[in-house]
């Protein structure tokens, strides 16, 4: 199946080559082009190249494209008002990419690439403790909340709390995997560590979280994969993600 | 190259009567011509509240549109402004090429089945640059824009004659790009100055002028 593509538009070259330099560590897979700067290499928008970009970028799934500020925008939008199946993203334009790379590299669709990358901004996913569901202080508490989430979900919700032995914890690399693994199960999957907790999917969510090798997780979820969801976590953990 | 004698109109001048392809050709050279020499000035008014690159990046695009008509001139009114239109949004680094961009070729298709443009064609091709400004750049008047300029501009263009309609549009144009000048910009690279941008005249206002006036003098000439 081909995998959605990606077009970053900046004022500079040498920005738009370094974001597809972040992203591409994370999707390898995916198609992630550079238009940055003027023809003759200054700082600027370039239309033909974004043109040029969005042909390259489009493996048959689809284009979006993520822009850096104001003329960028505007070259972005009449570039993919000129082609089909291209879309223009409004998000911040590291962690939009990062976030529908990801996206794209789980096979995701178009839409669904796009809303990866426009729920980039403010790492939607990562919630204070203040704001979970069950504060886990009184037993009463924090069964009551079980309740729920038990009787809300078809299978029964699952947890683990895993030491996360390579060096770099859950940072980026480790983090897309997890949220792409994730991704693909029917399941409600929340990492939480200390006071933190980050929804499974979202990998800027997880990178957030700061966890080191050394730190413990725990994982918890729900929905009717919510077991394989913490099993295989579990299994990438104890292979260092393949650090 | 070379003129090879074809259409066997003589002069630009007679406007009164209509705007041909070649007509509007000249005009477009005018333009260029004014953006050149106030190259500076605009890279002046961008570098106090914006990124200094609009006088350098409308005299490239408009280089580029007069080596492009130099090459030939294409047969209509329209698709003299469609290929203007294609070579700014191509040539113009900035904001600005996709802005003036989309207002050429927005002002293409609005008098694309005419062989000359009347008073009242040259009404409409206005009224559909502003339009596309404003799709393109969603500005609104008092964002202290382009959009300052021509829209008062717009609203002015009236006459009997292409001369006369495109002198109304940039005396009023003039007027609007001078309001900006208190003005706070809300859209934009100066919208990153928030108060500091007030005190400044706008160089998309300012451009958007300069055009206008060089349109009106070359259907005067």
């Amino acid at each position: 199946m081909s995998r959605v593509g990606l077009v970053v538009v900046s004022h500079s070259a040498g920005l738009a080559e370094g974001v597809v330099e972040v992203a591409a560590q994370m999707a390898p897979d995916v198609v992630v082009v550079a238009a940055g700067g003027t023809e003759d290499g200054g700082v600027g928008t370039d239309y033909d190249a974004v043109t040029a970009a969005l042909a390259r970028a489009d493996s048959g799934a689809g284009t979006a494209v993520l822009y850096d500020l104001g003329s960028a925008r505007m070259v972005a939008e009449m570039a993919v008002e000129l082609v089909d199946n291209a879309r223009l993203v409004d998000a911040p334009l590291v962690e939009g990419t990062v976030a529908a790379a990801v996206a794209a590299q789980s096979e995701a669709d178009l839409a669904e690439v796009v809303h990866a990358a426009e729920d980039a901004a403010g790492v939607p996913g990562l919630t204070a403790p203040d704001t979970t569901v069950a504060p886990p202080v009184i037993g009463d508490v924090d069964l009551m909340g079980s309740m729920k989430v038990a009787a809300v979900d078809s299978a029964a919700p699952a947890e683990a709390t895993i030491t996360l032995t390579n060096e770099i914890g859950l940072h980026a690399r480790p983090a897309a995997m997890v949220a792409r693994a994730m991704t693909t199960l029917d399941a409600t999957v929340a990492v939480t560590f200390g006071d933190t907790t980050a929804d499974g999917r979202s990998v800027l969510a997880l990178m957030a979280l700061g966890a080191r090798g050394g730190d413990e997780v725990t994982v918890s979820a729900t929905g009717p994969e919510a077991q394989e969801a913490v099993t295989t976590f579990q299994e990438m953990a104890a292979r260092n993600f393949e650090d | 190259m070379g003129r090879a004698g074809a259409d066997g109109r003589a002069a630009v001048g007679e406007l009164t009567v209509g705007c041909t392809a070649e007509d509007v050709a000249t005009a477009i050279r005018a333009v260029a011509a004014t953006v050149a020499e106030h190259r500076v000035e605009l890279i002046q008014l961008d570098r106090a509240i914006g990124d200094g690159d609009h006088g350098e990046n409308l005299d490239r695009g408009f280089k580029a549109v007069v080596a492009a008509l130099d090459e030939s001139i294409p047969d209509s009114p329209a698709a003299v402004l469609k290929l203007v239109a294609s070579t700014l949004i191509s040539k113009v680094g900035g904001a600005a090429g996709p802005l003036y961009g989309t207002a050429f070729l927005r002002a293409s298709a609005a008098v694309k089945d005419c062989a000359e443009l009347s008073p009242s064609n040259v009404v409409e091709a206005l009224t559909a640059a502003l339009g596309g400004v404003v799709a393109r750049g969603k500005a609104v008047v008092s964002d202290k824009t382009m959009v300052d300029a021509l829209t008062p501009a717009v609203e002015a263009a009236k006459g009997d004659t292409v001369a006369a309609v495109l002198s109304a549009a940039a005396e009023a144009a003039r007027g609007g790009a001078e309001s900006t000048i208190p003005l706070v910009a809300r859209k934009g690279r100066a919208s990153y100055l928030g108060e500091r941008s007030a005190g400044h005249l706008d160089p998309g206002a300012r451009s958007t002028t300069l055009m206008l006036d060089a349109f009106a003098k070359a259907a005067t000439a």
